[in-house]
């Protein structure tokens, strides 16, 4: 418990607050590589989970890849990277761009799927383009999937930004580095409880933004969406036993 | 006018769906296509609006052959009405109903108020009209389906067992409603149902299919009643059964029609009804 005191009073210490490695310089490191991670990652991986999702083509692939690049040991990769491509943020840039991209993928096709394909089919047949059905159908509808996918990066990249402090980088990773030499538990605990409210704030704004995106008749009507398959599904028995 | 030339459609899996099909659908009339599940109905429905391209053969609307049509130009113009309304569920039902005029550049307002007036068409009370397709009842919502059809007053409709999972009251209220439009609006319709009486109900002319996509018989409903072609025809329209073969009885409490399996199926109006 007093560790906990004393590391509380670290973070409210205000000589901790000021300066290049200061609280809030540190914080504001952490989260423009995070934000930088999220650009680039959805760069990439949003348009091919759109195609895939679209398409129906490519998904075994894609989960293969994913799976390939969820399994890579996250700071071998950021060290590997860092002695390739030199100190700086280029190397972990990198590493921890292809860590967030299976999450991205995998909840940009996934959202796009979701969408029931006879609604599609009807999108299509009422004289959608390919491009309108995307924009205008699957991604309004497969949103809370799709925002679910970069909130599960933006976790992923919070803590591993934290890990590839290691490299002489910024973020809220150089506390626990930096303090680990001098055996200053106090500064750690801190740099740890800041990364931790860093995840919960962010998470929970994305478990706020998954809510508001979630279109209204597609979020009432769970109930009597069952309700009128159960209805059809007994409809079509009834017409076989015919 | 719709012609079928010879048309077949094979899908990539092999399974011949339509062999060699060709038929003349008239404007301005309900062209009923019925048959048992897997005859290829709903195949021929969508080669008409391109959603499905023939392997062979040629379909012509007004002598224009629609390979030759842009496939999203020709969607916009034909109506189509599926069974399970396929409609979107974040829209509201004015933003269903006004989704292909809105996708033609029609006004955010005039589409709106045009939608309004068609819900009025189909039956649909405006109070509805900013509910989502979740919040409507299934009949509701083939309402809303036919409203969405008709919006840019398209020269043809296309309706694909529209009325197949509603309940049979609700079916024969959307029949009956559907008869009065038609009669108002004059379109051509090609509708595809499993169900005959729907079909003799509904239909100008009506194609019969076998198994296998062959037709079985085309005619009028009342040529087909009268002289079914061949026993496949009898017993689907149910002649055989006599379900049909009605006569009267005369009773104490009056003359009733019967059919041949003794039960009553209806009264015998006191004028000239049988003319
Ligand atoms: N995309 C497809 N790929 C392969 N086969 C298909 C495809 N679509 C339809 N078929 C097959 O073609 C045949 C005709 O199908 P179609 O949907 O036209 O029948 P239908 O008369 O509309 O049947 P139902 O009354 O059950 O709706 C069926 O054997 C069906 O399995
Ligand atoms: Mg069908």
């Amino acid at each position: 418990m007093s560790s906990f005191i004393a590391a509380f009073g670290w973070i409210f210490d205000p000589a901790h607050n000021v300066g290049p490695d200061g609280i809030p310089a540190r914080l504001g490191e952490h989260m423009l590589y995070t934000l930088l991670t999220l650009v680039i990652a959805a760069a990439v991986a949003v348009p091919i989970g759109f195609l895939i999702g679209h398409t129906g083509r490519g998904r075994g692939l894609a989960v293969q890849i994913s799976g390939g690049l969820r399994s890579l040991p996250t700071l071998g990769l950021v060290i590997l990277l860092a002695l390739l491509l030199g100190i700086g943020l280029i190397g972990p840039l990198i590493a921890l761009v292809v860590i967030a991209i299976p999450p991205l993928l995998a909840g940009a096709y996934a959202g796009v799927e979701s969408v029931d394909r006879a609604t599609v089919d009807a999108a299509r047949a009422v004289g959608m383009t390919e491009w309108q059905i995307l924009w205008k159908v699957e991604v309004p509808i497969g949103l809370p999937l799709i925002v679910g996918g970069l909130r599960s990066a933006a976790l992923q990249a919070i803590a591993t930004w934290t890990v590839a402090a290691y490299i002489p980088l910024g973020g809220l990773g150089r506390y626990l580095y930096d303090a680990l030499p001098l055996r200053d538990y106090p500064q750690m605990l801190a740099g740890a409880i800041l990364v931790i409210a860093l995840a919960l704030v962010v998470d929970g704004l994305f478990a706020i933004v998954q809510r508001l995106v979630t279109p209204r008749g597609v979020s009432e009507g769970r109930v009597s969406e069952v309700h009128d398959t159960m209805r059809s599904a007994s409809g079509r028995g009834a017409v076989l036993a015919d | 006018m719709i012609e079928f030339r010879s048309v077949t459609k094979q899908f990539p899996d092999g399974t011949v769906a339509v062999d060699d099909f060709s038929l003349i659908i008239p404007s301005h009339k309900t062209t009923v296509l019925v048959g048992s599940s897997g005859s290829g109905k709903t195949t021929i429905l969508r080669m008409i609006n391109r959603m499905i391209d023939p392997t062979h053969g040629s379909i012509l609307i007004d002598d224009r052959d629609v390979a030759g049509l842009n496939p999203v130009a020709l969607r916009r113009s034909i109506g189509y009405v599926m069974q399970n309304s396929g409609l979107l569920p974040h829209r509201t039902v004015a933003q269903n109903i006004a989704t292909v005029p809105r996708l033609r550049g029609v006004r955010r307002a005039s589409a709106r108020s045009q939608a309004l007036e068609l819900m009025q068409t189909v039956g649909l009370d405006a109070e509805l009209a900013d509910r989502y397709p979740s919040q409507l009842s299934g009949g509701q919502q083939q309402r809303v389906g036919v409203a969405r059809g008709l919006a840019v007053d398209p020269n043809i409709l296309l309706m694909d067992e529209p009325f197949g999972a509603v309940d049979p009251l609700v079916r024969a209220e959307l029949q009956h409603e559907l008869l009065r439009l038609q009669g108002e609006l004059g379109k051509t319709v090609v509708f595809v149902t499993h169900d005959v009486d729907e079909a003799l109900l509904l239909g100008d002319q009506i194609v019969i299919f076998r198994r296998g996509g062959v037709v079985a018989q085309k005619g009028t409903p009342a040529e087909i009643l009268a002289s079914p072609a061949d026993e496949f025809v009898a017993s689907f329209v149910g002649a055989d059964r006599g379900k049909r073969a009605l006569h009267v009885e005369h009773t104490r409490g009056g003359d009733i029609v019967v059919d041949s399996d003794g039960n009553a199926a209806g009264v015998l109006a006191d004028e000239n009804a049988a003319s």
